[in-house]
Parts: C-alpha cells; sequence; structure tokens
C-alpha cells in the first residue's frame, strides 16, 4: 500500500506529529514508530516509569443481545459466561478449522449486560464481519470506531493515572475494568496492556483522546512510545503477535495459547473446530510456540530457520533484540519434539548456525498488579 | 592527504593512499535507531565494490553494509562489538566498521562527494 490517502489516522495523529513520532504505514494506519528518544530509551522508560502508547487503531465493540456471552462462546474457547462483572479476559476468536482468527480482549463491566471486546487493528474488519454473521440472530455486534485507545503502561502508570482519574482507580488489580472519569472525559479503564508491565488501557470518545493524552504526558513519569518498542515490549513478555506469533494456520494447542481455554469448555466443547482443537489437546500437535534464547548477541529475525543437529525443525516467528534483557531473544514454532525447555537449536542466521536454546517466557518478569 | 566520499546506500569511505576506512553515514545511523549489535567482516576477506560486507542491526531490524570500494580487509572495528551504539554516537568517527587495503583509486571516484551527498540526502 503506498499513498498516504488510503491510510487512516487516529485522533492523536497531529499530537504524534507535535511530539515528533516517526510515522510509518501499520495496519493501515499512519502510525507512530518511535518519538525522537528512540526505542530503546522509550522501552527502558515503560519498563522503569510509565509510557502512553496511541493503540487508537485497535478495534473496539460492543456485544449485546439476549445472551451475548452463550453467543461469543461460539466463536472462541475462553469462558466468558464465568467471567465476572468488572473483570476482562484473553480469548482467541478461532475459525471453524480450529485455527486462530485472531485473538481478543473481553469485558463484562458491571451492571451492562452487553460484552465490551477489543480486536487487533490488522483484523479488525475481518473479525466484525465474521462475528456479526456468526452470531445473526443470537447477539448485535456495534463497532465503535468512534473510540480511541490510549495504553497507559509501567510501573509508576497507576501513580500518574491517579492523578487523573474519578473515582480513584488505584485499588483495581490485573484485568479489572470500570467505568471512570479520566481528566474530566468518561472513559473504560482496565488494568491491562501487552507490555508485561502494570498499566491500564484507556477506552474514550475520539474527540476526548488528544486532551486526555496530553494530560496524561504532563505528568512527570509519563513519555510517548511508539510502536517499535510496543512490539520489543511484548516480546520480552512473552506475548504473541497477531499475524506473526499465530494466524490461521495455527490452533491454541500449536500456539501454546491453552491457558487460554476455559476448563468448562475443555470439557463442554460448543465453539468453532472445538472437535479439532480438543482432539489435539488429547493427542497432541505437531509444532509448538516456544521461546527461544540465542546464545551470542546476534539477533535472529522473523523467518530465521530453526535447526537441530543441521535438520531445520522449525522457523523463528517474532526476533529481535531485548532493551531490558540487553540481548537478543526469540519465538517460534519448532517440530514438538524440540519444544521442551532446555532444548539445544541453531537459528540460521545469513547462511550461519548460530547457538540457541528453548527457553522459558515471559524473558522479563511480569509486573502485573495482581492483589 | 584523505578524502572522504559517499555512496547512495549511506556508507562513507576514506581513502588514504591505498587503504580505506568504511562506515555509515549519520544520516543512515539516525535512521537506523538505536544499534544493537554489528557483525563484521574477517580480516583478510577480500570484498568486491559494493559487495555485502557487514551487518549492523538496531533493536527493529537488521541492514546490510555494503563495501564503497574493493580490497581487502585489513582490520574491523572490534570495539563496535562490545559497544555498537558507538555507531550511533559518532557514526563518522569512532563508529567506523572495516578497513581495506589495496583499494582502487578507480573505484573510490565513482563515489559521491561530500557536497554531491549532502544533496543527495536532502532530495530523501
Amino acid at each position: 500500500m503506498d499513498s498516504s490517502e488510503t491510510l487512516r489516522r487516529t485522533p492523536l495523529y497531529a499530537l504524534h506529529l507535535e511530539l515528533g513520532g516517526k510515522m510509518v504505514p501499520f495496519a493501515g494506519y499512519e502510525m507512530p514508530v518511535q518519538y525522537p528518544a528512540g526505542i530503546l530509551k522509550e522501552h527502558l522508560h515503560t519498563r522503569e516509569k510509565a509510557g502512553l502508547f496511541d493503540v487508537s487503531h485497535m478495534g473496539q465493540a460492543f456485544l449485546a443481545g439476549g445472551d451475548p456471552s452463550a453467543a461469543l462462546e461460539r466463536l472462541t474457547p475462553a469462558d466468558v459466561a464465568g467471567l465476572k462483572e468488572g473483570m476482562q479476559r484473553y480469548g482467541l476468536l478461532l475459525t471453524h478449522q480450529g485455527t486462530i482468527k485472531d485473538d481478543f480482549m473481553f469485558s463484562r463491566l458491571a451492571g451492562e449486560a452487553p460484552l465490551y471486546l477489543v480486536v487487533n487493528a490488522g483484523c479488525k474488519e475481518g473479525d466484525f464481519e465474521y462475528i456479526a454473521a456468526q452470531l445473526k440472530g443470537l447477539a448485535t455486534l456495534t463497532p465503535r470506531p468512534d473510540r480511541a485507545l490510549l495504553s497507559l503502561q509501567g510501573p509508576l502508570a497507576a501513580q500518574a493515572l491517579a492523578r487523573h482519574t474519578r473515582p480513584d482507580i488505584s485499588s483495581l488489580t490485573f484485568m479489572q475494568v470500570v467505568r471512570c472519569e479520566v481528566a474530566g472525559a468518561r472513559a473504560i479503564v482496565s488494568r491491562t496492556g501487552y507490555t508485561g508491565e502494570d498499566g491500564f488501557e484507556i477506552s474514550l470518545e475520539g474527540a476526548d483522546a488528544e486532551r486526555v493524552a496530553r494530560a496524561l504526558l504532563g505528568e512527570p513519569e509519563v513519555m510517548p512510545i511508539g510502536l517499535g518498542a510496543r512490539d520489543s515490549l511484548r516480546l520480552e513478555a512473552g506475548l504473541c503477535l497477531y499475524g506473526h506469533d499465530m494466524d490461521e494456520t495455527v490452533d491454541p494447542v500449536e500456539a501454546n495459547l491453552v491457558w487460554s481455554i476455559g476448563k468448562r469448555r475443555k470439557a463442554e466443547g460448543g465453539f468453532a473446530g472445538a472437535n479439532i482443537v480438543l482432539d489435539k489437546l488429547l493427542n497432541g500437535v505437531a509444532k509448538k510456540r516456544v521461546g527461544i534464547l540465542p546464545e551470542g548477541r546476534a539477533p535472529a529475525r522473523e523467518g530465521s530457520g530453526i535447526a537441530v543437529d543441521g535438520k531445520i525443525v522449525g522457523r523463528v516467528t517474532s526476533g529481535g533484540f531485548g532493551p531490558s534483557l540487553n540481548g537478543p531473544l526469540a519465538m517460534g514454532y519448532v517440530e514438538s519434539p524440540f519444544a521442551a525447555l532446555g532444548t539445544k537449536l541453531e537459528l540460521m542466521v545469513r547462511g550461519k548456525a548460530l547457538a540457541a536454546v528453548v527457553a522459558p517466557m515471559p524473558f522479563v518478569p511480569h509486573g502485573y498488579k495482581r492483589n | 592527504m584523505s578524502e572522504t566520499r559517499f555512496t547512495d546506500q549511506h556508507e562513507w569511505v576514506t581513502l588514504d593512499g591505498d587503504n580505506a576506512t568504511v562506515g555509515i553515514t549519520k544520516y543512515a545511523a539516525e535512521a537506523l535507531g538505536d544499534v544493537v549489535f554489528v557483525e563484521l567482516p574477517q580480516k583478510g576477506r577480500k570484498v568486491g565494490a559494493g559487495a555485502e560486507a557487514a551487518v549492523v542491526e538496531s533493536v527493529k531490524a537488521a541492514s546490510e553494509v555494503y563495501s564503497p570500494v574493493g580490497g581487502e580487509v585489513s582490520e574491523a572495528n572490534a570495539a563496535l562489538e562490545a559497544a555498537p551504539a558507538t555507531v550511533n554516537d559518532d557514526p563518522e568517527g569512532s563508529g567506523w566498521f572495516f578497513k581495506l587495503k589495496g583499494v582502487s583509486a578507480g573505484d573510490f571516484a565513482k563515489l559521491m562527494t561530500k557536497d554531491a551527498y549532502a544533496e543527495f540526502v536532502k532530495g530523501l
């Protein structure tokens, strides 16, 4: 795709330019890949203090109808019905072949029947069409392109946000979600994010986004963070990027996301591709997503072959340099016999075999506020 | 008396007799962002003009460094392996990548002068 005419902009576009953001095309939007501080500093700042991300390109929607939980459970193996009020949860949207159409977050706001959904930017049109068509007659999906989404991440995010919220949100724990006011704007705030740090996602009307973003950026702890650092942060946290670490060619078992399948759902099935997924849960899969630590300093990028004894057994799906890890890291798929922690691998980089090992994820410990 | 010339791939090369020093330009270093890894050529390796000779990686991506002129690698800047950020701090000085010997003046003469490169960058 060429031409900035065809690229969309978020409500924070002018602010990104003012802050010196280096704009690049991403998922059909013009987004800041970094600001003048650069990816390395932005990454480290988020781990030490707090960083503000514009994730308004992501797809937000409400799912209403008689029983939106039961309806949504047709398309995801997550336990939707069991989600308590005021909580958010991670789920996978599956095809009828049991492969991953997208990953998403869903919330049950206190006292509200509709579910609030957030899906990936690059998938949103397809997801919304799929959900609406599949759940026709059962539930009504209302996309909310009018809403913006900010993400404030890092160990000092809570104290910075607390100065602007009513009522106080400091007592929220990981995965809790509330409606509240942020800098006077009506918002949905969840204690979640995709960096591995404590943090918040703030959904609000597009018209309020710039004012709220400016208020948060005015706090001494907070600096603006681009997509480059978002990627290195999520990789260190061991979190999948859709279209890279998972897509419609892999299922939840291969993607090592079985934890997102509810216990009741494993017993009962009843979701798209359930027979295939439950069979794989029972009988195993041919390949699996693993974390990989190269032994040297050279990063292995997406697409690099993974070999054992000179034979290709997999492929890197995300790879680069982890600023907090201060070294290279990767994730990828390997044939199941080579997926055990500690398995020695070779990464094929520019014709050379670099020593690496299957490593536990996250690569950098999560800082979620669990209680 | 040495002179420095530039390529459209944003390498610089300083020629002194038939010895050359090669690095990436300030423009390239800024475009790449924080350099976290460099792969340098082995001493003794013969490289042709325009051949891939080194790799520079930022947090985000890997890029090849092409040798602007042909010659034999006489030294690589080993200091970059421990301190790759030197490429950002001083790209056209202590952030040099490798040195060549036996360089032909003919290869060198085809490259952009400092002024021509400045014009070229302005047009990007």
